[in-house]
Formats: C-alpha cells, structure tokens, sequence
C-alpha cells in the first residue's frame, strides 16, 4: 500500500486560483421545513453557499445546525414529511446547462447522484453489505449507471489504487477490513462514475487520528487528481483548517460565516465562529481556561427573533433581538471588531450586525 | 508503609479467547490513584489500544485475567457485599453515549431519585431537592431546566453533565470518564471538561479520563499514560509527554492531530501503513 504524500499548502492555493473561480453549486435561499405536532421545523432557513469548480469547501456547526440537512437536500434524499419551501440549487457542470436540482425529477435526479454528485453519508464505512465481496459492491454502482459489468470490472483496480488500496482487496468481504480500509472503498465507490462533485458528511468522525489522517489526505489528493469539487461536512474544526479551501460556517439552519479558511479560523468575524474555534484545546503553549459557549443549540421549531446567535453571543446588542442580519460580502479594509483590528483581504460574507452592511437597510437601529 | 492506593491496577493482564483467537487487551498495565492526592490521569491510544479495558477492570466490570484490580488494597472482585457498597459509591463512571445510558420511559428525575435512595443520601424530599440542587449547580445547569424532562428533550451535553450531577451527588472520590466527550460537540467538551478540572480542583475528586483525543488530555493537564495494542508504551505528566514525547508511537498519535491554525500542518513524517490500516 502506498502512502498519501501530505497535502503542500502551496500546491493548493496555486490550483485554487487558477481553477476555482467558477461556481459550480450555488445554493440560495434554500429553506427545508418539516411539519410536526410542534408546529413547523424550519431545519435550513434561507441558507446560501456557492461551491466553486475543484474547490474543497468545508461545512461546519454544532449538532443539529442543520448541516446533514442542507446536503441531503442537494441531493433529494431527504425523507419524508420534508417540505422545500423556497430556494434554488443551480449545478453548473462542465459541458451541460445549470440546472436547478431542485426543480428535477426522481429520474433526472438519479442519474445526477453517482454520476456527477457522488454522496459519501455519514457512519457509511458500515454499510457495507456483508455478504458481498468489496469489488461487486463497487461494480454495482457503476452497473447501475449503464457501465458494462466488463468494463465496470476493470475500472476496479485503478479505483481501489486511488484510494491507496491494494488490488486483492477487491477480493475480501467488509469484516476482513479496517474501518480506514472501510472508508477507502466508500470513497473508491463515490468516484467510481467520476462525478464533478463529491459530498462528504463527517468522512473521518469514527477515526482513529491516524487514519483520519489518511483518508482525508486521500480526499485531498482526489480533488488534484480528478479534477472534483468536494464539500465536507464536519462538526471538526481542525479538521477544515488542514484541509480546506474555503468554509462556511453553519447556525441554525443558515451559514452565518464563509470566507477562506485561513482567514476566518484566524480572524473570525461571526461571535459564534470566535466561540467554536475559543473551544479547541490545542497541543503545546500555555493551557488556558477554555471558554466553550454558553447555552445549548435553539430548537428549529423555535428560532429565536432577530439574531439566532443572540441569546448565547457575548457581544449582544439590541438590535440583534429583533433584526435579522444578512449574510453578506464585506468590503475589503481593516476593521476594529473584538477590540483587535482585523484587515477583510478576500471576499468574506458574515451575518452579523457588528458589520453594518450586515443591517438590513431600513431597519431600525 | 502508609495506607494501600485508593484505586490500583497491578500488572493488569486480560487475555480475550483462547488459541489462535487470543486477544491481549491489556498486558501488565500498572495505575495507582492516592486518596489523598485527587489525580487526573489520561489514558490515550488508538482503538483497540486497551484503554476502555483498563477502564473496566477499574470500575470492576472486567476480571483481569492475571493481575489485580484493588480497591484500598482489596481484590475489587472479592469484595464483602457491604465493601462492594462502599466501592460502588467511591468510583463512578461517566460512559461515552449520553444517547443509550437513559431509560426513554421515565423522567431524568429517576437518575437522581435513584441514586439518593440507593445510597440513602436523604432523609425526607426537601432535603433530597437540595441535594439534586447542589448537584446541577456544581455542573452549571439550571434545575429547571432539567427536572421534569425526558432524556430526549435534552442535549447530549446536557444529558451528559446530568450524568457528571449524578456522580457528584455521592460525593465519590474517583470518576472514571471512558470516551465521555467523544460525541459531543467541540463547545460542549470544554465545558464537561472544565467541570472535572473543578471536581478535582475544589473537591478532591479523581479523575481517569480515557480519550483518543490527544489535545483534550493536554488541557486537562494532570497525568498521561499512553496505550498501544495492550501495553503502556509512555507515561508522565500530559505536558512533558506531549511537549517532548519519547515513545514512538506517542510522536505518531501527535504528528497526526489536526491543529486549528491552517499555518500548521499536519506533521509531514510519513505514517508507517502497519500503524494506519
């Protein structure tokens, strides 16, 4: 088995400026709402995020802010009693129209999952079928999508060598694997067909440190090697900040931060993305108290008003109780916010009403 | 020689299966915690690294193959019924799924009406509301928002802080944490975190936490005993071990953690494959 060399931050930027500047997935506005005997749960409420041709982008935000929501929506498979109130979500691929994935049907839509957004679903290492060797179970897919079962067959070995795997595994069940092997076959699945964008929920969760390591270089290395855009949703900040390019941040069913990564681990600007990255021990330096954040997550059938962030955000101020900030570009400049001065260089969006163009015109102040 | 540990595992062994199958779990694996001096002692390592077995043959869930578990210099696993008591209300454990430790059916009151007349803590209701008062407090939850719920209405770190209440309620002197903050979100860990660093701080109670997750053991602070494939590999003090450490898989687990600052990244030594898969 070879070994994924790491990731050189360099090489990384560099393609990311000469390719990623198309959008390829936009999303806007989207709201998914389930009825229930509480009354409406708006889980993703007028979220907006563009993902960009072979750009890595990260999803993060505590439980139940609605990230594994918002992907299983892209992909329509979320279950029933869903309602997909408002919002679109355009697919850019190269060579065919944008299509707005909201508006397909169930047999346009499954040919658009495999073939050009593969879905990697969390805890999916253990859903391998048991009884099944690896190399038919990555067939299947393939077959599925008018491949040859010939032709499938012999993509197989060339798929498991992406994923740094050996050929004869093809040959072995699911309980002869490690869980990182496990994974590896997800991912050798998920780009079987090639597809220009690759979702992945909480890849490298159940990991040890070192074999979360390895896979998420192996994903890296997909998007150099494959030409694919992949989003990944994790609750692991660290995680982003080693492999990301850009990352939005997720609150209560909306992205209240996205900007490049370096920037907006570094100098976040959102209250709530200061209190996530307050709350990560790291290794080495003096050990200081950490703060976390105070409060627990608001239920999405009760959002609060104004702000969501208000009634656990250290930096309240009255407006934020009843006004609720836009999620806009801020202008390039320095700022004094959080008592520091942040210089915005690139195109970072916030919602927050310390930013003023945050402030819906209008109201009240 | 002074009073025998509070809590020790003697050249711990525990063998699974027989023959060809035989799983080392745990070889000779060695932890004394003082009653006098309250302790945070980390056990860090990989899955399958032993740690959660060293956990139970503490909390007295697993025999030890060969070796002792002790309790106050008595075999954990001889012990008279009313020592076995004494035991039970001593060391605590606070498991890793907030999710499946509750009965769905009844109220989280239970966890504590349960707890207070087992060990009969209190003498008439008024005296048993105080009681469970006190415990939220020190966990820094608001009693009502807690008492009257059922589990599901509740968070994973509320749920797991309720456990930590439950514990602080008999007053014990060790709290064994096996993977308590491994599925909790990351604001929350600092949380549960900081309130075993106060237990310890401000009530002398111990603390064996058992975590993979590297960075969480550097904050606690306190002691580290690193694991791999059964046996102890490291051992000192979390900060000298993280900060300079010896072993070479202590310095594989480290170069693999992810640091926040995108600056930093992942150490650049290649993984040996026999380690990874």
């Amino acid at each position: 088995m070879t070994t994924t060399p790491t990731i050189e931050p360099k090489a990384g930027r560099a393609q990311l400026d000469r390719k990623t500047t198309r959008p390829l997935l936009q999303i806007e506005n989207l709201d998914i709402h389930f009825p229930t005997p509480n009354g409406l749960a708006r889980v993703v409420d007028g979220c907006n995020l563009t993902i960009n041709h072979n750009e890595l982008v990260g999803i993060a935000g505590e439980s139940g802010s609605g990230k594994t929501t918002l992907v299983e929506a892209i992909l329509q498979i979320i279950r029933f009693p869903n309602r997909i109130s408002n919002g679109r979500v355009m697919f850019s691929p190269d060579g065919n129209e944008p299509v707005d994935l909201m508006q397909l049907n169930k047999r346009q839509m499954r040919r658009m999952r495999g073939e050009h957004i593969a879905y990697i679903p969390q805890g999916s290492m253990n859903s391998l079928n048991p009884v099944m060797r690896v190399g038919a179970q990555i067939v299947d897919a393939m077959v599925d999508h008018g491949i040859s079962d010939r032709q499938a067959k012999e993509k197989v070995p060339g798929l498991l060598a992406r994923v740094g795997l050996e050929e004869r595994v093809a040959r072995l069940y699911p309980h002869e694997l490690s869980g990182g092997m496990k994974q590896r076959v997800i991912i050798a699945i998920a780009i079987s067909l090639e597809p220009e964008l690759i979702i992945a929920d909480e890849p490298s969760t159940a990991l040890d440190v070192n074999v979360q390591r390895l896979i998420l270089e192996a994903l890296a290395n997909l998007r150099q090697d494959m030409n694919v855009a992949i989003m990944i949703v994790s609750h692991d900040l660290p995680v982003h900040a080693q492999l990301v390019d850009r990352i939005g941040i997720m609150y209560a069913g909306q992205i209240v931060e996205a900007g490049d990564i370096r920037s907006t681990v570094k100098k976040s600007l959102h209250p709530y993305t200061r209190g996530l990255m307050g709350a990560i021990p790291s290794i080495g330096g003096p050990r200081e108290r950490l703060g976390g954040i105070l409060g627990t997550t608001p239920s999405p059938s009760n959002w609060p008003d104004g702000c969501r962030f208000h009634n656990r955000c250290p930096h309240k101020m009255d407006i934020c109780t009843s006004v609720q900030p836009l999620l806009v570009p801020l202008a390039a400049g320095p700022r004094t916010v959080f008592g520091e001065e942040i210089d915005v260089l690139a195109a970072r969006d916030v919602a927050c009403h310390l930013y003023p163009e945050s402030t819906p015109e209008g109201a009240a102040t | 020689m002074s009073n025998p540990p509070l809590l020790q595992l003697e050249k711990a062994t525990t063998i699974f299966g027989r023959g060809a199958s035989e799983t080392v779990a745990n070889k000779d694996v060695s932890l004394a915690l003082d009653e006098h001096e309250s302790r945070l002692i980390s056990i860090v390592g990989e899955s399958g690294s032993g740690k959660t077995t060293a956990a139970r043959c503490l909390l007295g869930l697993q025999k030890p193959t060969s070796g002792q578990a002790l309790w106050r210099g008595k075999d954990i696993y001889k012990l008279k019924k009313q020592e076995r008591f004494m035991f039970r209300r001593e060391v605590q454990a606070v498991f890793q799924d907030p999710y499946g430790i509750y009965n769905p059916f009844y109220k989280i009151n239970r966890v504590f009406d349960l707890t207070i007349s087992k060990f009969k803590l209190a003498d008439g209701n008024t005296e048993k509301l105080e009681l469970i008062d006190d415990a939220l407090k020190a966990v820094n939850l608001r009693p009502h928002d807690v008492l009257g719920r059922y589990p599901h209405q509740l968070s994973g770190g509320e749920r797991q802080r309720v456990m930590l209440a439950r514990a602080y309620l008999v007053k014990p002197k060790v709290i064994v944490a096996d993977e308590a903050i491994s599925m909790l979100d990351v604001a929350v860990r600092a949380v549960i975190m900081n309130i075993l660093m106060d237990f310890r701080e401000n009530l002398g109670i111990s603390t064996v936490f058992i975590t993979h997750d590297l960075s969480a053991a550097y904050y606690l602070g306190g002691d580290i005993m690193v694991m791999q494939r059964g046996r102890v590999v490291e051992t000192g003090s979390s900060v000298d071990v993280m900060n300079n450490p010896q072993d070479d898989y202590t310095k594989l687990l480290l170069s693999s953690i992810p640091s926040p600052d995108p600056d930093q990244r992942w150490g650049s030594a290649p993984i040996p494959v026999a380690a990874a898969d």
